[in-house]
């Protein structure tokens, strides 16, 4: 069962990615990886990061892909053009993006004392612990100081965001704005 | 059925991580158009995240979905910022091919 929903999820996860590559319209590589990343928290289901995988669907496949198609339509993104690229990402960027991978992959499959993953086993060796419990233990006791530093982020990023789409003095033009500088 | 009952190693998971993230750094190169490549950077940070919850499976260590968690939050974070950054570029340039904003000044 658990081989089964492996290989499909993952086979979703590398369509997903491979096909936003392929497309050319920024709406289609934005339905895309909503895919991919729902495939992902299907994946972090299994091994059994619950939270995780719930937080992946509203955060990731939710509110940040909203916002993604969202600027598409809203600056009217079109086809892309198909130009070849700078050289050197021809050059020198494939074949380092091969190397990278051929590093990971030997590191990945030289890591001494990886198991195998069983379908309903959480990080708890307790049974019947939700990992629910034991990440809030850990979040809320230890980690409170960057938790809340975190949400000091987030509003941060808020005020950036407006800061920076916001248009001052609309009704001016902006060579009347620079003239008057 | 036997087949049912098996296990999946976990370096599968890590080697579907790295997939991903050299998909995401190939996106991150061919790419032309400004959102893409930034969706491309997304799709790395997932594959990390990945990475992250395989280990923390194997080392029963819930600090490492801690560490995706923050690393979600992060994401949001940049993703709004960044597309902010985006909507201003365009309006400066009306334009969001890569290849013609080269220059910093307007």
């Amino acid at each position: 069962m658990h081989l089964i929903l492996f290989f499909l999820f993952a086979g979703f996860c590398l369509a997903g990615a491979i096909n936003l590559l392929l497309q050319t319209h920024p709406i289609n590589s934005a339905l895309s990886l909503i895919v991919v990343m729902t495939s992902l928290a299907v994946l972090y289901l299994l091994l059994g990061a619950e939270f995780l995988a719930i937080a992946q669907i509203i955060v990731y496949s939710g509110a940040v892909m909203v916002l993604f198609t969202f600027v598409v339509m809203l600056l009217n993104a079109g086809r892309e053009e198909r130009t070849l690229g700078s050289r050197a990402a021809s050059r020198v960027g494939f074949p380092a993006v091969v190397v990278l991978f051929a590093v990971l992959a030997t590191i990945v499959l030289h890591v001494q004392g990886l198991g195998a993953a069983h379908l309903g086993e959480g990080l708890s060796n307790a049974p019947g612990q939700s990992n629910l419990v034991l990440l809030s233990q850990v979040l809320f006791h230890e980690l409170l100081l960057p938790f809340e530093v975190t949400s000091i982020l987030i509003l941060i990023a808020i005020l950036g965001a407006v800061a920076l789409a916001h248009v001052e003095g609309s009704k001016m033009g902006r060579s009347e704005r620079t003239a008057e500088k | 059925m036997n087949f049912l009952q098996h296990d999946v190693p976990l370096s599968w998971y890590l080697l579907l991580s790295a997939i991903l993230f050299s998909l995401g750094v190939v996106g991150f190169l061919i790419k032309r158009n400004l959102i893409t490549v930034f969706m491309s950077i997304e799709l790395m940070l997932n594959a990390v995240n990945l990475s992250f919850v395989t280990f923390a499976y194997q080392w029963h260590e819930v600090r490492g979905q801690i560490f995706v968690f923050f690393v979600m939050m992060v994401a949001a974070a940049e993703a709004a910022v960044g597309l902010a950054i985006i909507i201003a570029v365009f309006r400066a340039r009306s334009t969001l091919a890569v290849d013609r904003i080269d220059l910093m000044k307007l």
